[in-house]
C-alpha cells in the first residue's frame, strides 16, 4: 500500500512539471490543467498506478498513443519540450503549404473553360455578320438589288446583336467568385448546344449558299436573321437553366458545425451539389460565429480524465483481445462514481459570473472613457485651437483607460487573439468619428461575431473540401448528407426537401358576422 | 330508477301588496324570448324560452298564493306567457289597474314510484 502511495506521490511530481514545461509553450491557455490532474490524482482510491491525462503535444496526435504506454513518459516529454522551441507547429505547417498552393494557382482548368467560351463567344457573335458580308465580298456583282427589305433587315439585325451583347454581358462576364471542383453541367450544355447550332448554320450555308453562289441576297440576309433570333432564344433558355431554375426555394439545408453544434438552416432552390455548397459557405462566413479553437479544450479535457487511471492487466496468460479489453475499460470508467458533471456544472456557473462581472467592469469602463471626449462644434474650433485632436488621437488619448477592462474581458472570453491593439485602435477611432456611443464600441468586443468581422489571419478557414457520397454535379435530393471541410473543424450539411403544402379556401361573407347579446336578467315583481 | 317526473298545471290567484306607490307580487321572473335559454336553472328543456320563477319573497303574496321557486308561468289572466320577451312578461304582471293576477303556471315533481306506495 504505501509503495502505492510512493508511486502516485512521484508520478503526480511529474505531471507537475511536465504542465509546467508544457505551460511555457502553450501561452497560458491550459492554465487550469495541472491543478486539476493533481487533484484527480489524490482523489483516487484504487491501488492501480495511473499514468495522468495524456495530453496532445503540439497537437499531433500520433504521439499521444505511444505515451500512454511508456512508464517514463516524463523524460520523454522534457526531451521532447527541448526541442520544440525550435520546431514549428503542425499549424503553422499547415498555413504555409496552404499559401503556396494559393501562390502557385491550380487555375489551369478554370482559364481553359473561360478561353474555350470566350472563343466561342466571339465567333457565334461575328457568324451573322459574316453571313451578312461574303456574299457581298465574294460575288457582288451577281447579287439582286434588294433595297428597302434588306436595309430593314440590316437595322434589325445591328439592334439584336446589340441586345445580345448586353444580355450576354450582364449575364456572364462577372468575376467569378469560386473555384469549383467539376465543371458546371448547364453551362458545358448550353455551350455544346450554341456549337452544334452555330456549326450546323454554317454547315448549310457554306454547302447550299457559298458553293452554288446564291443570288437572292434577301433570302441570305434572312438566314442570318434567323440565326440571330435563335441565338437570342438560347440566351432566353440560358437565363431560365442558369439563374432562374434555382430561385424557387424547394429544400431546407441544415448546416451544423462539427466542433460546437452550432446550426443554421438555409433554403435553396433546384441547385447541384457543388453550388449548394459554395452557397452554404458563403452564407457561413456571414451567419456562424468565428471559429475558436480556444474554446473546445474544456471538453476535451474532461473526456481524457473519463477513461484516465484505467489500465487493463491480462492475468489468464496471453491472448491479445482487444475488444473486450476495451469493453472491460468503457464499463469500469462508467461505473465510476465521478462526480465531473458536477464539476462541469460549477465551473460553468462560475466561469458566468466572472465574465459577468468583467463585462459590468468593462461597460463602467468604457462608458466613463468615452465622456472626456466631447465633439467640437464649428463656433468652439475657433475658440480653443491649442487642444484639437483628430479621432485617432482622441483614441489614443482614452484607449489607456479602458484598456485593462478590455483586456481582462477578452482573455475571460478567449478572444484575446482576434483583437490587436492596433485593430482596438482603429475601432475606437471609427466609432468617435462616427459619432457612437459607448455600448456601439462594445458591440464588436462583448460577443463573437461572424468570421467576416475578423482578420483574415485568423479564419481557420480558407480552403474547403466537398466530401459527398453521390457525384457532386447531381442535383439536390431529400436525404443528401454531404460534409465540407476544412483543416481544423468541417461542417456537416443535412437536405430536407420542403414539404407539399395543400391550402384550400374558406370563405366568410362579410355580411355574416353577426351577433347575439345573451342576457339573463332577472326581475322582480 | 324508481323515480318518475312528470309536470302538472295549477292555477294560482294571487291577490298584490300595496307597498306605498306599488303593488307588489312578491316573486321574481326569468326568461323570455329575448334571453338566453341555456342560462335558466329551472327549465328542463334548455332550448325553453318560456317564463320561470327565479325566487319568491318569504310571506310575500305570492307564497301565500301557493307559487313556487322554478314554476313556470304559462298565463296570466288569460295572456300568453310562453312566447314574450322579459319585459312583456314584467309589464303583464304588474299593471297598476289589476288587484288579482290568474296565473296558470307548470310546476315538474319528482314522484317515488306507485310500486313503492303500493308496498307501504
Amino acid at each position: 500500500m504505501s509503495a502505492a502511495m510512493d508511486t502516485e506521490s512521484t508520478y503526480s511530481g511529474y505531471s507537475h512539471y511536465s504542465g509546467h514545461s508544457k505551460k511555457a509553450h502553450r501561452q497560458g491557455r491550459d492554465r487550469h490543467k495541472s491543478p486539476r490532474s493533481k487533484d484527480g490524482s489524490r482523489s483516487e482510491k484504487s491501488v492501480t498506478i495511473q499514468t495522468p491525462p495524456a495530453e496532445p503535444l503540439l497537437g499531433n496526435d500520433a504521439s499521444r498513443a505511444e505515451e500512454g504506454q511508456d512508464d517514463n513518459w516524463g523524460e520523454t516529454t522534457t526531451a521532447i519540450t527541448g526541442t520544440s522551441e525550435h520546431s514549428i507547429s503542425q499549424e503553422d505547417i499547415a498555413r504555409i503549404s496552404k499559401d503556396l498552393e494559393d501562390s502557385v494557382g491550380l487555375d489551369c482548368k478554370r482559364y481553359l473553360g473561360l478561353t474555350v467560351a470566350a472563343v466561342l463567344g466571339l465567333l457565334v457573335f461575328l457568324t451573322p455578320i459574316a453571313f451578312i458580308l461574303l456574299p457581298q465580298i465574294l460575288w457582288r456583282d451577281d447579287l439582286e438589288p434588294c433595297g428597302t427589305v434588306c436595309e430593314g433587315l440590316f437595322i434589325s439585325v445591328a439592334f439584336k446583336l446589340l441586345i445580345l451583347l448586353i444580355g450576354t454581358w450582364a449575364l456572364f462576364f462577372r468575376q467569378p467568385k469560386a473555384d469549383l471542383p467539376r465543371v458546371f453541367v448547364f453551362r458545358a450544355l448550353l455551350l455544346v448546344l450554341i456549337f452544334l447550332f452555330v456549326f450546323s448554320y454554317w454547315l448549310f450555308y457554306g454547302v447550299r449558299i457559298l458553293d452554288s453562289k446564291d443570288t437572292n441576297y434577301q433570302g441570305i440576309v434572312q438566314y442570318a436573321v434567323s440565326l440571330v433570333d435563335a441565338l437570342l432564344f438560347i440566351h432566353y433558355l440560358a437565363i431560365v437553366l442558369l439563374e432562374l431554375r434555382q430561385l424557387q426555394p424547394m429544400f431546407t439545408v441544415k448546416v451544423v458545425r462539427s466542433t460546437d453544434g452550432e446550426a443554421r438552416y438555409y433554403s435553396l432552390g433546384h441547385l447541384s451539389i457543388q453550388r449548394a455548397a459554395l452557397v452554404v459557405l458563403e452564407n457561413y462566413y456571414r451567419d456562424f460565429t468565428v471559429y475558436n479553437p480556444a474554446l473546445l479544450t474544456a471538453s476535451k479535457s474532461r473526456a481524457a480524465k473519463h477513461m484516465a487511471g484505467l489500465k487493463v492487466y491480462n492475468v489468464d496468460g496471453p491472448g491479445n483481445n482487444a475488444s473486450g479489453q476495451s469493453r472491460a475499460m468503457i464499463a469500469a470508467a462508467a461505473r465510476r462514481r465521478d462526480s465531473s458533471h458536477n464539476e462541469l456544472y460549477y465551473e460553468e456557473a462560475d466561469h458566468e459570473r466572472r465574465v459577468k462581472k468583467r463585462r459590468a467592469r468593462l461597460v463602467v469602463a468604457v462608458e466613463e472613457a468615452f465622456t472626456h471626449i466631447k465633439r467640437l462644434q464649428a463656433e468652439e474650433q475657433q475658440k480653443a485651437p491649442g487642444e484639437m485632436m483628430d479621432p485617432r488621437e482622441a483614441a489614443q488619448a482614452i484607449f489607456p483607460s479602458m484598456a485593462r477592462a478590455l483586456q481582462k474581458y477578452l482573455r475571460t472570453t478567449r478572444q484575446q487573439q482576434y483583437h490587436s491593439m492596433e485593430s482596438i485602435l482603429q475601432h475606437l477611432s471609427f466609432c468617435i468619428t462616427n459619432n457612437m456611443t459607448p455600448k456601439a464600441f462594445l458591440e464588436r468586443y462583448l460577443n463573437p461575431g461572424p468570421t467576416l468581422q475578423y482578420d483574415r489571419d485568423r479564419w481557420f478557414s480558407k480552403q474547403w473540401t466537398l466530401v459527398s457520397e453521390e457525384a457532386v454535379t447531381s442535383g439536390l435530393q431529400d436525404g443528401i448528407v454531404f460534409v465540407l471541410k476544412c483543416l481544423d473543424f468541417s461542417l456537416v450539411v443535412n437536405v430536407k426537401k420542403i414539404p407539399f403544402i395543400k391550402l384550400s379556401e374558406e370563405f366568410i361573407d362579410p355580411k355574416s358576422h353577426k351577433f347575439v347579446l345573451r342576457l339573463q336578467s332577472e326581475t322582480s315583481v | 330508477s324508481n323515480l318518475i317526473s312528470f309536470s302538472f298545471q295549477q292555477r294560482i290567484e294571487i291577490h298584490k301588496l300595496r307597498q306605498g306607490d306599488n303593488l307588489i307580487l312578491g316573486f321574481s321572473i326569468g326568461g323570455g324570448i329575448d334571453q338566453d335559454p341555456t342560462q335558466n336553472p329551472f327549465s328542463e328543456d334548455k332550448t325553453d324560452k318560456g317564463i320561470y320563477v327565479t325566487r319568491v319573497t318569504e310571506g310575500g303574496p305570492a307564497e301565500v298564493a301557493g307559487l313556487q321557486i322554478g314554476d313556470k308561468i304559462m298565463q296570466v289572466n288569460g295572456w300568453d306567457m310562453t312566447m314574450v320577451t322579459h319585459d312583456q312578461a314584467r309589464k303583464r304582471l304588474t299593471k297598476r289597474n289589476e288587484e288579482v293576477v290568474r296565473l296558470l303556471v307548470t310546476r315538474q315533481s319528482l314522484q317515488k314510484a306507485v310500486q313503492q306506495s303500493m308496498m307501504s
